[in-house]
Formats: C-alpha cells, sequence, structure tokens
C-alpha cells in the first residue's frame, strides 16, 4: 500500500476546472435556478409529511441535496458556496448523528430504553412526545443524509 | 394493475440491464442503468411498496445518476502508462 502511494502523484486541487465555474448556457441556468427551489420544496414536504404518507426523512433529506447538486452542476461548484458551504458539509453531518444518537441517549439516561420517547424530559402529553421526538429524529436523519450526500459530490471532484 | 402493463415493465428492465452492461460508452452505461433503476421503482410500485419505490426513485434514479457521470469524469479516454 505504502509503495503504491509513493508512485501516484497527489492529486491537483480540483480534478476538472470547468466544473468550478458556471456552464455557458444560459438555458440551464435558468431553468435549473427555477426548478432546485421547487425540489427543495418537495423535499421539505416530504420530510414533514412523512408520518402520512410515503416519504421521511431519509427521502426528504435526498431530495433537498438533489436541489443544491442540481445548483453545483449547473452554476459550478464556485458560486453554489453560499446554499451550502463545502467546508460546513461534514460538520453538519456529524451534527445530524449528534441529534440522532444523543436523543436516545437522553432518552437513556433518563431510565427507558435507547430511543423510548416516553422518558424525555421534556413536558408533554406521552403520544405528543412521541409524535414531536419521531420528528425530532427525522430532523438529524434528514440533516446527515443531506449533507453527507453532498459532500460526496464534492469530494469526488477534489472541489 | 394489468398484467400487460407488469409485462412492459419487466421487458424494459431487462433489456435496460443487458444494454447497460453489453454497450461500450460508459456514459450509455450510466444512463441505461438510470433506466433499470426507474423501471424497477415502477414495478415497486405495482407490487405495492409505495416506500420502497420512492426511495429507489429518489437514490438510484436521481442522485447515483449524477455520481456515476462524476465517476466518468474522472476517468480519462486514454491511459497514461
Amino acid at each position: 500500500m505504502s509503495a503504491y502511494r509513493k508512485e501516484t502523484t497527489p492529486p491537483p486541487y480540483c480534478i476538472d476546472e470547468r466544473m468550478k465555474i458556471p456552464t455557458e448556457s444560459p438555458v440551464l441556468h435558468v431553468a435549473s435556478r427555477g426548478i432546485a427551489p421547487v425540489i427543495m420544496l418537495i423535499g421539505l414536504y416530504v420530510f414533514f409529511h412523512g408520518h402520512y404518507s410515503p416519504g421521511g426523512g431519509f427521502q426528504g433529506g435526498v431530495l433537498l441535496a438533489a436541489g443544491v447538486l442540481l445548483l453545483r452542476m449547473t452554476l459550478g461548484v464556485t458560486q453554489s458556496q453560499k446554499l451550502m458551504p463545502t467546508t460546513l458539509t461534514l460538520k453538519l453531518s456529524a451534527v445530524g448523528a449528534l441529534i440522532f444518537a444523543g436523543t436516545g441517549l437522553v432518552a437513556l439516561l433518563c431510565g427507558g430504553n435507547f430511543l423510548d420517547y416516553h422518558f424525555l424530559p421534556v413536558w408533554f402529553e406521552p403520544v405528543y412526545l412521541r409524535y414531536y421526538g419521531i420528528l425530532f429524529i427525522e430532523v438529524g436523519v434528514t440533516i446527515t443524509v443531506m449533507t453527507t450526500l453532498i459532500a460526496i459530490y464534492d469530494d469526488l471532484l477534489g472541489c | 394493475m394489468p398484467w400487460p402493463i407488469e409485462f412492459l415493465l419487466f421487458v424494459i428492465i431487462t433489456v435496460a440491464a443487458v444494454v447497460g452492461l453489453s454497450v461500450r460508452n460508459l456514459l450509455a452505461a450510466a444512463v441505461t442503468f438510470n433506466i433499470f433503476s426507474f423501471m424497477s421503482a415502477s414495478i415497486m410500485v405495482s407490487l405495492g411498496a409505495i416506500d420502497v419505490a420512492f426511495t429507489e426513485a429518489v437514490v438510484g434514479a436521481g442522485v447515483v445518476g449524477v455520481y456515476g457521470i462524476i465517476a466518468i469524469l474522472l476517468t480519462s479516454r486514454k491511459s497514461r502508462d
């Protein structure tokens, strides 16, 4: 493994410089900037409506990531940094995993099982406590899935 | 769902699998894999598994296509050795 690493040259900062700048076609600009907010809105709908219909945290997170990835592909990595900075992606994914595991551990420390929402130290009716507990877990799942997919894209390009 | 539609879906998914494995162009293979994934999602809908179909359509036909195209971008036409 070490001999393999000696022979290969270190990768450049960005694999392809064309992916950092916007594409030439104005049609792609207008179409992507119109479609991407709609995709992210559908992602939020899928996330919040996941209790009653197919969907949930994972699918909503993937749709939110798809909206960002569309702008990453058309506007370039440099101009879409305002929407989701590259340096923030992995940190946010760690925050999402912390939300998921932290809720379970708080329920564990308060006397219940892991992810037992009934024992969370919040004053609610137990039914609503389970309802909002699941919604809070899904927030963590959504943040983790969305930022991890964007981080994979940025890391593949090396940008 | 009536059986001719399901039969058509199975025919399309089989043709897409064979074409995607045998075609030489990498971009065509990636797009054919997307077609395979979308038809798989349609078969899941016909079987009644809406949640699985939604996940398959979003992940397999959406994000994996983007990653495939980026992976093709990382390859080079000729080898460097």
